[in-house]
């Protein structure tokens, strides 16, 4: 047993860290520091930055465009991107890559691979639907094979970032008389054919990530088809097991107790300052304690995979206590800002908005981030949908 | 980075394991608690020979050299079986004073003693006003001509009647809770003005309050050197933390499954109450908390064995976070076995009051949480 890094992994360490310091935008990091949404042009431009690197796909075997980590430095990197407040990897390279590696054709990899690479294509998820959440093989749209098309009707919901998207990798249903589970297919869809129409949803933070996607006759050729008709479900599962790694969200919630104490050393309350007070000092030091265990955990699970073994309800695990510590922090920081939480600012605002020229000087975006951060229980599988496959697996 | 066991730390493991699965079915254990000692001789000796009582100590005085590490391998598999004989007490706790504290040649009589089974200690170190806090020493151990004078009243020393010998804490200088002028002394039992109240704790052990009045000690009674045990007293208790905390994880390990196996098969409404999402969700929930415990415990051993800088905001942050998922475990347990687990025949309830018990020893929640804070200050 023991917690030391090799001295390659810390070299590579300090690698990726000098990578971040030269070449992260400042007004990119900035808006990720106070947990607001990166724009899609800022975000394009910080992803031909990595793709230069050849840092771009980290998940993705190296012969197509991989990095050819190891799972330790895989986890260094993404710790070493999270903690310099990088954005988070997108649709494409996180779900999309490896489904398409794994099941898609030659020419589907060759085409929309180096296309991800190079972010010609912004990918979006069309999963759920109005009737299809947490139980998603319900989901009713359909694909009828007319010729070398499928002719696609239906809705999508919560669909985050349609409104950038120029693709959607999208769950059909093609087999409307098979079991729930066996008749989906999982076909790729241009976002500039006719027939799809995108409706915001403005969330609580009065943000728009969340959109409606309605498809009406879309015409989608056939070999938009990812490996065999109705084993869509198979790709999908396989998606998302690719989708709670790196769950635990460790560096982001660090940073939010770095910004809770600068916040609370400035508060006033009373002669001193609200990090003097016990009572916030407690709760805040109960989280930090969690955190350390949580950040623990996430080690150990990664030791098992490095001994060979298959990580299945670890994640779900990191992914529920995850949210819980990173839900805490949030509501332990709009709490920190006393009465400066009700002037609200949404989310979009230019960083350098004058527009609350109010209130502490650390407070932009709390709100919006805790808003915002209330669907970590929800998204991936809810928590709730977490525990009852630890319950399945476990209490079987 | 590596949290796996090496070949021989997995044997260690194994062969504690079987022990814990042959001798210590809960029938046999609930024999064991209402015996005269509490514990077992018989056991004892077997520790001594499976050379589990050897494992920390220094090979010059009979030792295996072991670490934190191997010692909480060890309080794991007890934990899982909730095993009474006094580890804890004599080989880390006393043990651990006399490897930080004593003279080569007090370690040379003593240590080997422990390591053959034939000498157990109790270490009492905590007075009524004194709460967690081994500085404030109010116990007065005056020097004489030929020794000192010890005098003073120390409370809830596990082992307390049982062990061969007692290691007190005195302040032979300085102002109550000054952190200079702490000494440690080792006595007999049967000493003129030592008197002694012993019970039962919660968890079925022994243990005692002292009654010091005026008793005479030699001067070879002092382990070290005089005045300046605190600090040695401390980093006993970071192993001793270490070690109580890895036999909590065990403890939730056991009472987790114990929970699992009963509501797979209990039926009410016709059904496995185990198939309730509810009665899931909670146990899944003990689950969880337990693993997070483990990866705490892991961690600490490991830095009190690298000697960390973080060690000390670790062992405050460990006990804390264990101490509050063995309550979730225990409790959680205790709730699924409905009326079953409140039943002292049955076993679950007694992971419970030993994971309570363990919350509280060496520091509860809440003065591991403002040493966790003190400490993040001075960092």
């Amino acid at each position: 047993m023991n917690l030391v890094f090799s001295e390659a992994d810390l070299a590579f360490q300090q690698e990726v860290r000098n990578f971040l310091v030269q070449r992260l935008p400042v007004d990119i990091r900035d808006r990720c520091a106070c947990g607001y949404i990166v724009g899609n042009e800022d975000l394009i431009r910080w992803q031909k930055i990595l793709n230069e690197q050849g840092w771009m796909a980290p998940n993705w075997p190296v012969e197509y465009g991989g990095t050819g980590w190891s799972l330790t430095q895989k986890y260094i990197a993404a710790r070493e991107f999270a903690s310099a407040c990088a954005p988070l990897p997108t649709f494409g390279i996180t779900m999309l890559g490896p489904v398409l590696i794994a099941f898609g054709s030659d020419a589907q990899k060759a085409r929309y691979l180096p296309r991800i690479l190079r972010s010609d294509d912004v990918w979006c998820q069309g999963y759920s639907e109005p009737g299809a959440g947490s139980d998603l093989a319900r989901l009713k749209t359909r694909a009828v094979r007319d010729g070398d098309q499928y002719i696609v009707n239906g809705q999508k919901l919560w669909t985050s970032y349609a409104h950038w998207a120029d693709m959607m990798f999208c769950l059909v249903r093609t087999d409307p008389d098979a079991k729930a589970q066996d008749g989906i297919s999982f076909i790729l869809i241009d976002m500039k054919i006719p027939g799809i129409e995108i409706r915001p949803i403005i969330g609580l933070d009065m943000g728009h990530t969340l959109n409606e996607v309605f498809l009406e006759d879309v015409r989608v050729p056939v070999e938009n088809l990812v490996g065999e008709e109705n084993k869509g479900w198979t790709y999908a599962k396989y998606l998302l097991q690719k989708e709670r790694n790196f769950v635990a969200r460790v560096a982001q919630s660090r940073h939010l107790v770095a910004r809770l104490k600068i916040i609370a050393a400035e508060q006033r309350v009373g002669d001193g300052h609200l990090i003097d007070s016990a009572d916030f000092k407690r709760r805040l030091t109960s989280l930090e304690i969690d955190l350390r265990a949580l950040e623990y955990s996430e080690l150990r699970y990664l030791s098992r995979e490095l001994h060979g073994e298959k990580i299945g309800l670890e994640s779900s695990i990191l992914k529920i206590k995850g949210s819980e510590i990173q839900q805490g922090l949030k509501k332990l920081l709009v709490e920190s800002l006393g009465m400066y939480s009700a002037p609200y600012e949404n989310d979009m605002m230019p960083i350098d908005s004058d527009y609350l020229s109010i209130g502490p000087q650390h407070m932009q975006g709390i709100m919006a981030e805790h808003l915002y951060g209330r669907a970590a229980t929800i998204f991936g599988g809810s928590n709730e949908i977490q525990r009852n496959i630890l319950a399945r697996q476990l209490l079987r | 980075m590596d949290f796996e066991l090496s070949e021989e730390q997995r044997l260690l493991r194994d062969s504690i394991d079987r022990f814990v699965k042959s001798e210590y079915p809960f029938s046999t254990r609930q024999e064991i608690i209402f015996s005269t000692l509490g514990y077992s001789e018989k056991n004892w000796k077997l520790f001594a020979e499976m050379g589990w009582l050897a494992l920390p100590f220094d090979a010059q005085y009979g030792g295996f050299d072991g670490s934190p590490v191997e010692t909480a391998i060890v309080m794991e598999a007890l934990g899982r079986g909730l095993v009474l004989e006094p580890y804890l007490s004599t080989v880390v706790m006393g043990g651990g004073l006399l490897a930080a504290v004593a003279s080569h040649d007090q370690k040379e009589r003593l240590i080997p003693q422990i390591v053959a089974g034939e000498l157990t200690l109790a270490v009492a170190y905590l007075e009524p006003q004194s709460r967690f806090d081994p500085a404030d020493v109010e116990t007065s151990a005056k020097s004489t001509a030929d020794g000192f004078v010890l005098s003073g009243h120390k409370c809830v020393v596990y082992q307390g009647c049982t062990a061969d010998k007692i290691i007190v804490s005195a302040r032979t200088h300085g102002a109550d809770r000054s952190r200079e002028g702490i000494s440690l002394f080792i006595l007999d039992q049967d000493l003129q003005g030592v008197s002694r109240k012993d019970y039962k704790t919660l968890d079925g052990q022994w243990a005692s309050d002292f009654f010091f009045s005026d008793v005479n000690l030699p001067a070879s009674a002092l382990l070290g050197q005089k005045g300046v045990a605190l600090e040695a007293i401390e980093s006993a208790l970071d192993l001793v933390i270490s070690a109580v905390c890895a036999e909590a994880v065990g403890a939730m390990a056991a009472a987790n499954d114990i929970t699992r196996d009963y509501i797979r098969v209990r039926e009410q409404f016709g059904v496995p109450i185990g198939s309730f999402q509810v009665l899931q969700h909670r146990w899944v929930d003990m689950y969880m908390e337990a693993e997070m415990a483990k990866s705490m415990s892991d961690v600490l051993a490991m830095r009190l064995r690298d000697r960390d800088e973080d060690s000390a905001l670790m062992v405050a942050a460990t006990k804390v976070r264990v101490g509050k998922a063995g309550l979730v475990v225990g409790q959680g347990a205790t709730q699924l076995h409905g009326g079953v687990g409140m039943t002292n025949e049955y076993a679950v309830g007694h992971y419970y009051k030993r994971l309570m018990t363990i919350d509280i020893l060496f520091g509860n929640q809440d003065y591991h949480c403002s040493r966790y804070e003190q400490l993040e200050i001075v960092a």
